[in-house]
Order: structure tokens, then sequence, then C-alpha cells
């Protein structure tokens, strides 16, 4: 039996990962990371637009604060977020841009003086401050008040992952690469680490770890259509939910993303519009104002993705072989600007469309591209339900997103929640929970389970092909559980996909090698793929609203008496073929933001009985708090500081808000 | 501006071809970890379709043809550096060549100089890891703990561009196929190392100098061994500047060698 032993093992080799490593690694402890593919290979660094931080640094980011950023996200997520950890996040990520500056991030700097940019179709001059000369830039992004978006052109998430990731080698963090987590080890209430398999090999490790981490990503492959790169299949989520104590958040909340190149699924930043890209139909006709006066083309990623399928069924899309589609039209913002700020954008049109968008419109069409729900987990990323099992980014649901993420805000979580969870692992660790005191038992079991589990694959006579179970399941996602859902479509899809769950428990292989086989790898994750695609189609039967990114044709309006709460699922049996549901209400009498109006969208929801009482309370606490500072104000009204690890506390600093 | 635009339309997507040409992949296989493997070539004949790229050839060919059939992909987008192979002969990324560029007869191989997993799988990331440690790939700063909450330091809007333009690289590994130096010198770090050097020497928040960086590429395994075939430079697909970085860094490294 082999056994590895390590104090923290880090499922996923991506931007949340391998801060937690090094966050491990710095107050001591031995930590080591597991990655499918070599880390900086990992889906980070796909993020192409930037990250949000309210350093306020640029003029149309003036004013902007935490109580800004916190407003625009609740917003955005619909209200489905936790609020105390969105004020966590808004408060955590100035420090991690500052922090990633100082470990080399190449972040595109504020050039002091005019510059022109396009502003709703227009050509506008800013003036930028001299004082801000040579400080981290910020540019405009859907969903936000105030231009946050702090970038590197638009290949944030490659040169932050590649900064992040020679730190953890300057810190001596072992990846463990090409290593694949099979299953959790634990007893039902605590976890103890991982079986692991090795994709050249085929050998398999028990990782035993005082704390497991899953940092694996988001399941946008288990729908057709997705951005999402080719690993990204929701495994970690699988493993969580397989243990049948620890629960998955709101897993039917997912994002599609308005401009996925069309056909290929392939993203271009929303960096696109919010440098004054505009999206266009068949006629050439800019639609979204039309839609939403407000915002336009910079509503949120729900909104703007429902308003282009909405227009497209109007018959206003543009015809092709493959389908109908919008434009996004960048022609607009120069060559200049094209080929210095947006540039991986003109390759990928080059490459995969054939299109210089410095002259031409670029085909467009929403895409699968986020999974808002994950591992459930609390503040301190730790799981409610099992012990020692923790998870960060976009596995986890802490839950900072609710229904729907902003742009910006999820390469901007991985890296705040790495450091924030990677200290809280730290915490648990040095605490008496964090001893280890596993059986061996425990941990041979869990070996010889999995062993028999892949040499029934490899040895058994079963019939299904998982390649062929796996495409039908991405086409069912992608047809019944898209941008617009409705119960009849989704009653379909929890059967069908019921359907193929008990049919890959009989898939047969041709070929039969434990070495580097990938049929063998598609067919055990396929049967994990399915799990996963069953908790996003039944959460979304069950959920009769509209909240988000999860919008119900026969149920349209946000419903906050019946459903302003998170759904959690658990998979009890493993012969079971739905998840079983549950539901954690949200407190509004403790919300600093109660429902609302977002500024974009629909404009009619359901209110919660709580909330006009909430909104009074507000009105009485802000005028006993008047004359006191924001900051005053806010931990008057929803206090989160004390919920911050230590050295993660304390205001930023900015240009027109200087620390003493 | 109205909010009407005549469309420029792009026509790559839209216009139908001809009857659809019949691919032959003759792609080199070999597993190292099963004795009885040896080396060979086996070839695929599939239908080409429109807007195809090796990414969806190869993933066809292993859905229907072979299942067995080993490669890398990760974001199919030509930004991760995984699917570095060589292509009619070049080194090149996979994802994002589309099989209308190229011939009916294609030949698939693996990027040579890295250690082969299984058929058109190489293991990149070891090689990336091992060359980071040898040259210390990371900023070295002389302040320890940076208060997070204050002021980020300044930097030159220009400088931070350039930084950018050589932190592009995605360690794909095809300037080290494509290098003369790298066959001969098994421990030599390529371009993709010198570029990192390059990229580190630009970096005020480093605190090295000429001097550090001299003791990690002034020799032969550094840039003294380029013999300026410039392979490197030719088939990066991120377009790098390797030529004027390895010049540049050779001259300055000449110099400092010298005493100054």
């Amino acid at each position: 039996m082999k056994v590895i032993y390590t104090d923290v093992l880090v499922i996923g080799g991506g931007l949340a990962g391998l801060r937690i490593a090094i966050g491990a690694r710095r107050r001591g402890h031995d930590a080591i990371v597991l990655s499918l593919v070599p880390p900086k290979r990992s889906h980070s660094a796909a993020a192409q637009g930037g990250m949000q931080a309210s350093l306020g640094n640029v003029i149309k980011g003036q004013g902007d604060n935490e109580d800004v950023h916190f407003e625009d996200t609740v917003r955005g997520s619909d209200w489905g977020a936790d609020q105390q950890v969105v004020r966590m996040f808004v408060n955590t990520a100035p420090k991690a841009v500052r922090e990633l500056a100082a470990w080399g991030v190449p972040w595109s700097r504020v050039r002091q003086g005019d510059r022109e940019v396009i502003i709703n179709g227009q050509k506008v001059t800013i003036t930028e401050r001299a004082e801000a000369h040579g400080l981290v830039a910020q540019r405009d992004f859907g969903g936000t008040k105030k231009w946050r978006t702090c970038y590197v052109s638009d290949g944030t998430g490659h040169a932050m992952l590649f900064a992040v990731g020679d730190q953890a080698i300057a810190s001596g963090v072992p990846v463990h690469e090409r290593k694949e987590a099979v299953a959790l080890i634990h007893d039902g209430s605590r976890c103890y680490g991982a079986v692991v398999r090795d994709l050249m090999t085929g050998e398999l490790t028990a990782y035993v770890a005082r704390a497991t981490a899953i940092a694996t990503g988001g399941a946008g492959r288990v729908y057709r259509v997705t951005t999402n790169a080719v690993i990204c299949e929701g495994i970690g989520a699988a493993l969580a939910l397989e243990t049948g104590a620890a629960a998955l958040g709101n897993m039917e909340a997912v994002q599609f993303h308005p401009t996925g190149i069309f056909p290929a699924g392939i993203l271009v930043t929303e960096g696109c519009r919010g440098d004054g890209g505009l999206l266009r139909d068949a006629n050439g006709h800019r639609f979204m104002p039309d839609y939403e006066p407000e915002k336009k083309e910079l509503a949120s990623r729900d909104v703007v993705s429902r308003r282009m399928e909405e227009h497209i069924r109007k018959g206003h899309g543009a015809k092709s072989r493959f389908g109908e589609h919008l434009w996004l039209d960048i022609t607009l913002l120069g060559r200049r600007h094209i080929e210095h700020n947006l540039r991986e954008v003109k390759e990928i049109c080059q490459y995969f469309l054939g299109v210089d968008p410095a002259e031409k419109w670029i085909a467009v069409r929403p895409a699968q591209h986020y999974t808002m729900g994950g591992v459930r987990t609390k503040h301190t990323g730790e799981s409610p339900t099992l012990r020692g099992l923790f998870a960060a980014g976009e596995a986890a649901c802490w839950d900072m997103h609710g229904f729907n993420r902003l742009g910006g805000n999820s390469v901007a979580e991985t890296v705040v929640a790495g450091m924030i969870v990677g200290e809280f692992i730290a915490d648990f660790i040095e605490s008496p929970q964090g001893e280890l005191d596993i059986p061996t038992a425990l941990i041979r079991e869990a070996l010889a389970a999995e062993r028999a589990r892949l040499d029934g694959l490899l040895a058994g006579s079963g019939t299904e092909r998982a390649e062929a179970l796996k495409a039908e399941m991405q086409q069912i996602m992608t047809d019944k559980v898209g941008i617009f859902r409705t119960g009849a479509d989704l009653e379909e899809a929890v059967q069908r996909l019921q359907g193929l769950l008990v049919r890959s428990r009989n898939i047969g292989l041709r070929t039969h090698s434990d070495g580097p086989n990938p049929e063998l790898v598609t067919a055990y994750r396929t049967q994990k793929m399915l799990k996963v695609a069953l908790c996003i189609a039944h959460g979304a039967l069950t959920r009769t609203e509209s909240r988000g990114a999860h919008f119900r044709e026969d149920h349209p309006r946000r419903d906050d008496a019946q459903w302003l709460k998170r759904t959690l699922a658990t998979w009890k049996g493993a012969d079971d073929t739905l998840p079983s549901l549950a539901y954690e209400p949200l407190d509004v009498l403790s919300m600093e933001l109660p429902p609302g109006w977002r500024g974009y969208g629909a404009k009619d929801y359901v209110d919660h009985p709580d909330t006009a009482r909430r909104a009074e309370e507000l009105t009485r606490l802000r005028e006993r708090l008047q004359g006191a500072d924001r900051h005053a104000v806010q931990a008057g009204i929803m206090p989160y500081d004390h919920l911050l690890p230590e050295r993660f506390r304390g205001r930023n600093e900015r240009i027109d808000e200087r620390l003493p | 501006m109205s909010d009407t635009a005549p469309a420029p339309f792009a026509t790559a997507a839209a216009t139908a071809s001809g009857p659809a040409r019949k691919l032959r992949f003759h792609v080199l296989r070999h597993d190292p970890h099963d004795p009885a493997s040896v080396p060979h070539t086996d070839v695929f004949e599939i239908d080409e379709a429109a807007g195809m790229t090796l990414f969806i050839a190869l993933n066809e060919i292993r859905e229907q043809l072979d299942a067995s059939l080993a490669f890398d992909f990760v974001c199919r987008a030509g930004i991760c550096g995984s699917c570095g192979m060589v292509i009619n002969g070049r080194p090149g990324l996979a994802c994002r060549t589309l099989t209308q560029d190229l011939p009916s007869e294609i030949t698939l191989a693996p990027l040579p100089a890295f250690e082969l997993i299984a058929d058109l799988s190489v293991n990149t990331g070891k090689w990336m890891r091992g060359m980071s440690e040898r040259l210390e790939t990371w900023v070295h700063s002389l302040e320890q703990d940076v208060d997070l909450r204050r002021i980020e330091a300044p930097m030159d809007p220009d400088l931070a561009d350039r930084i950018y333009e050589l932190d592009r690289c995605i360690e794909c590994g095809c300037c080290v196929a494509a290098c003369g130096t790298a066959r001969m010198r098994e421990d030599f770090v390529g371009a993709v190392g010198l570029n990192k050097i390059a990229r580190f020497a630009l970096d005020p928040r480093d605190a090295r100098t000429d001097e550090d960086f001299y003791e990690l590429v002034g020799n032969d395994d550094g840039v003294f061994g380029c013999m300026t075939l410039l392979g490197c430079h030719d088939v990066c697909p991120k377009a790098l500047p390797l030529q004027t970085q390895i010049a540049f860094l050779r001259r300055k490294m000449a110099r400092t060698g010298a005493g100054g």
C-alpha cells in the first residue's frame, strides 16, 4: 500500500490551489499540490480581461471603494450571495492585487494626462491624474459602477498564474503533475486526504493529509458549448459529492458568457465591451440599448446573455451554416488599442475565425462559462459537514457569487480565497482539530475500493461507450439546462440524465491498459460528471423562480418570499440516481443590502416578508450613525472584520483615502 | 456614430465549400511504459469539416478510430501551451492549427527533447519546472514583507508593457523542440529560459544584478550555448522577440563576464 503523508493536500494547481499551498508553506506547514496538468496550464490562465479590486487609481474609478464593490457584487448575485463573504472578498481584493504586484505581475499602469476612450459608442477624452501615474490601471467591466478591473493587457490570468506558479516554486511547494484524485478518504465526518491515480502509470497512491483542499475549478464541460478548458469537468465537486457528507451549493446557478466565439465557444473577454465594443445583430443594429437603456452592453452577464438569445429568437440573428449568432464589433476601438490591450482576442479571432477584429466583426453567441455553485463551505473555506475538507475558487460555494458572478470577480476570487482559506487551513492544522488520527484500515479500504472500481472498468464486460454517454449528457445540458429553462425541458433532462447515469454503471472499454489510457479516464470521469449534471438539472427543476443566471420561463419572477435560499445537494447512496436536495435560508434581517432591483434586468420580483423591516432598521441605524465615517457605518450595520484572518484585516489605502 | 452600421461580415464561417477532403493522419505512436510497445506510425483517415482544427480532428480519431491515442489539450484556445507537437515537421500548437491550412497528408509527432509519456504526449511540465528551479524564475525582492494595505509602488507604464511582452511566454516547449543546441546539450536552458532571464533582468522589482544572472546563464548551457540558428524565433506561437532578447542578453553577459 503506497501512502504519502502531508499537512495540506491541495487538489488542483490553478490560482486558488497554488495560493493556498503558498500560504500554508509560509505558516510552516508542508503542502502538496496535485494537478492534472502542469500547473501553469490550468484554466486560470484563460482569464483574460482582468480582476476586480477597488483601487480607484484611474479617473473613472475615482470614488471607488469596498462599499461600491460590495454593492455591485451583491446586485450582480441577485441577492444570492453571502454578504459577509462578499465583504471579506472586497476588502482583500486590493491586497491581492498589491501582493501580486510585488510578486512581479506586470499590471498595466496608468499614464497621466489625456487619453481617448470609447464610452457608449462615442469617443471621449479623459484625463488621468499625475498622482496616479504608474499605479495599477483599471478598465470598465459589466455590472460595475466604477472602472475597477485591474488588468495585464488581456492576458491577466496568464500573468497572474505564472507569477503565483513561480512563487510556489520559490516556496518549494511540490506539484505532483498528471495526478488525479479519484476519491476522498473519509469516515463520514472527517476527511483524511484522497486516493490518487497517476495518469502516466495508472498507479494508485493514498495521499493522507491533515487538511484537504479542493481547488479544481468549474464544471463547464458537462455542457457541449462552453468556454471552459477540457479539464474543467467538475471532478472536484463530484469527489465531495460522492462522500455523501459534503454538500454542493447552488449547482443550478450556471453562468453563460455573452461572447463565446461562434461556433467554437472560445471566450473573447468582457474587456471588449468594457473598452467600448458593441453588440450588433444581423442588420448591424446595436440592439442592447433597446433592452437595457441603463447599462446597455455592460449589464451583468446573465442579463446580456438572455437579451442576446431573446434577440435571436425574435429573428435578428445572423445566419451561418452552423446556426445563428450575433456580432461583437470592436472595430471602433481602433487597431492600436486592439493590438495593445486586446491582443489575445486578436490572436483568437485570427486563428479560429480567420478574421482581423480591427476590421471585421466577431461572430459570437453566449456559451457556458462559469459554475457559481460548488462545494458548500463556511467563510473559512471548510465544509460544515465534513471536517478537514476545504474548498476554494470556482470549485467552492462559500458563497460570494450567488446566482450570477460579475466579470473580473472570478480570477479575483481565486487569489483572494487562496489567501484567506490558506490562512484558515493553517489555523486548522495548528488547532487540536487538525491532528491526524486515521486508522490504517480506512486507507487500505479506500485504496481497495478504487482499485476494484478501476479493475471493474478495465476487465469488465460492460457494453456502454463512455464517450457516447458523455456526448449525450453534454447535448442534453446545452439544449435543456441552458439560458432559458422550463419545467418540461428540465424534467426531460433529469429523466434522460438519470438514464445515462444508470447506463454509465455498465461502461465497457476497448483499451485495457492501466497506463496512460484516455478511454479509462473518460469512463470514470463520465460517471462523476453525470452526478454533477444531475445536481444542476434537478436543482434547476426544483427552483421555481428566476434568479440571476437561473431563468425559468415558466417562473420568470425572482421570488424572495419562497426562494431566498441556497440549494444544498448531497448524494446519499452510491446507487441513487438523484441528489437529495435541502435548502438553507438567507437571513434578510442581517443583510447590509436587503433585496431590491439590481439596476438592470427585470424590475418585478416578489419581496421577502423581512425585506421592508430590514430596510427600516437600516434607515434607523444609518440615522444613528450619521456623521461617522463609512467604515464605522458599515461596521455598525454588518460587522465582518472579525471573520477575516488577522493578517488580511485593515483598510486599503487609495489616492483619495490615505492611511496615516 | 449611428446605432446601425453597415456589416463588415466575416466570411470564413459563412462560405460553403466543395466536397469534404479526406485527411490522412500519420501519427507516431509509442507507449514507453509498455515493454511490448515499439515506436511506429499509425495512419488514420477522417473527413475534413469546416473550421476543423487538429484539436477537433484528434478527438474525432480518438472517439471513432482508436480510443487509446494519447495527446494533450487543455484550453484548446492557444493560450495554455499544452498541445505543442511536430506538425508536418514543424513544432506548433495543435489546437489552433486549422486543417484547411495543411495538405491532406498530415504527419504528427511528439515534441523532441522532452520525456515521452505516450504517443503525442510529452512531459513539458517536468522540464519547465526544472528550468524554473535552476534559473530561479521569480522576482527576488529585497523587501520581504510588503504592506498590502499601502498603495502599490508605481512603475513606468511603458516598462510594464515591455515586461508583459516577455511575460507572454506560455512554456509550450516549441522553442526547445526547434533548437539545435537543445538536441546536443541536455541541460541547455533554451530560448524559454533565456527569455525568462531577460524578463527578470528588465524588472526593477527583481533585485538580482547582471553578475547574478551571469551565474545562471553565463555558460554553454546558457546564453553562450546558443548557435544563433533561431529556430526558436521562427516557431514561437506567441511571436516573442526571441532573436533580439537572446542577442541582447548575450552582449550583456559577455560584458559582465569580461568584468564590466
